[in-house]
């Protein structure tokens, strides 16, 4: 039996997961509590996004421990993994989120829709968050017509509509120029904060980076905690 | 960059006269700044008097003596806490860093651990500029921004060595 660090709601112990020749986690480590930004570091090809998959609950380890909020996750079944990521997490990647034929505010509401919640109270809640993250004058649009800054921010928007408790960015302002970059980070961490959800915020840029409360640095598929290190 | 340090590091290899300490600094280190001989036996005096280093041993020869210097317990574990300790983010901070990364592959210790330690010192500063900008003004959103850009151009320096750490290995072993 495994345990996690006290107060912590995500943690992940010696976790190991291998395609073919290529060891992506060698024993990672990972904790993470509410209302923490949390930034997970490293070089291209050292593991930082296997390890992000994992912690959703996309991919299963190899072997090692993933505990959510006292719950074991690697022995869940699919279709459990599957109710928890709709329940509990919210995404943001770098590319390609937004379906192109719904308007801004139907992607925002779709989390809701998938639910089971009526159009009108999901699309309600949409822009709300649509106006948090500064996008609400563009709930007509499609994503088409609109900039990439402004399409991350409606993407941030979807990914918080379902008050996930975790929120998974991967690279979530790869695509940005510095000033929308910082935008998208500054509305998505005030969000986050204040519905104390916790953040895992995967990034090569420093200056994303430093929106967080502290950095776990991955080399070679084996993780370092640099506030525990100093 | 500590003079000091980076001699104790290269003693840490074995016994070097003061003559052959200066040559290997400035090969290594000292580029278009070689040390002076004096440099070099003051600091060596006063590593001395500090239990740092210890006298080998003493050859006589037809001109001065030649004393030969060993480092001693107490000097491998200061070196040890000097690459441990990140440096406070600062101008031209890459010289001091390179000195210690490549002291510490002369010595077999894990370089890629003093890039970390430092990304981490580095961040810390960027957090407290990162929060003060979004508390801020235009005017403190500007200023921080401009301190945040040259923190990042250390980052990306760090960075490149890091990747380049096994080229930079083989370099320095030869």
């Amino acid at each position: 039996m495994t345990t996690s660090p006290p107060g912590s709601l995500l943690t992940a112990q010696d976790l190991r997961k291998t395609y073919g020749h290529t060891h992506a986690l060698d024993g990672a480590e990972f904790s993470i509590h509410p209302g923490e930004v949390v930034a997970v570091m490293g070089p291209s090809g050292s593991g930082k996004s296997t390890l992000l998959h994992c912690l959703a609950a996309i991919l299963p380890p190899d072997s090692g421990s993933i505990t959510y909020n006292g719950r074991e996750v690697t022995t869940m079944s699919d279709a459990q993994r599957s109710a928890l990521r709709r329940s509990e997490f919210g995404f943001v990647f770098q590319f390609g989120q937004l379906v192109p034929e719904l308007t801004c505010v139907e992607n925002v509401a779709l989390p809701l829709r998938l639910n089971g919640t009526s159009r009108k109270e999901a699309e309600r809640a949409a822009l709300g968050w649509m106006e948090r993250l500064e996008v609400d004058d563009l709930k007509g649009k499609r994503p088409g017509e609109v900039s990439g800054g402004q399409g991350q921010r409606v993407a941030v928007a979807r990914a918080l509509v379902t008050s996930p408790r975790v929120l998974f960015a991967d690279e979530p302002t790869g695509a940005l120029d510095s000033y929308n970059g910082e935008r998208v980070m500054k509305l998505l961490t005030d969000a986050a904060r204040s519905t104390n959800a916790a953040v895992v915020l995967v990034t090569h840029e420093t200056r994303v980076a430093a929106y967080s409360d502290r950095e776990i640095v991955v080399r070679d598929g084996k993780s370092r905690d640099m506030e525990r290190a100093i | 960059m500590s003079i000091g340090h980076t001699l104790l590091g290269i003693l840490e290899s074995g016994p070097r006269h003061g003559y052959d300490l200066k040559r290997a600094f400035d090969e290594k280190f000292g580029h278009d700044r070689p040390l002076h001989y004096g440099q070099v036996y003051s600091t060596m005096s006063r590593l001395l008097k500090n239990g740092l280093v210890e006298v080998d041993g003493i050859e006589a020869g037809g001109g001065p003596e030649r004393k030969r210097y060993a480092i001693t317990d107490a000097g491998i574990t200061d070196v040890e806490q000097w690459l441990a300790t990140p440096q406070k983010p600062e101008e031209y901070l890459q010289s001091a860093l390179y000195t210690k990364v490549v002291l510490a592959l002369l010595t077999h210790r894990d370089a890629a651990d003093i890039l970390d330690t430092q990304r981490s010192e580095h961040l810390r500063s960027m957090r407290i500029l990162t929060d003060r900008k979004r508390k801020g003004d235009l005017a403190d959103q500007l200023i921080c921004d401009h301190a945040l850009f040259h923190l990042e151009a250390d980052l990306r320096w760090l960075e490149l060595t890091a990747a380049r750490l096994d080229k930079l290995r083989e370099a320095v072993a030869r």
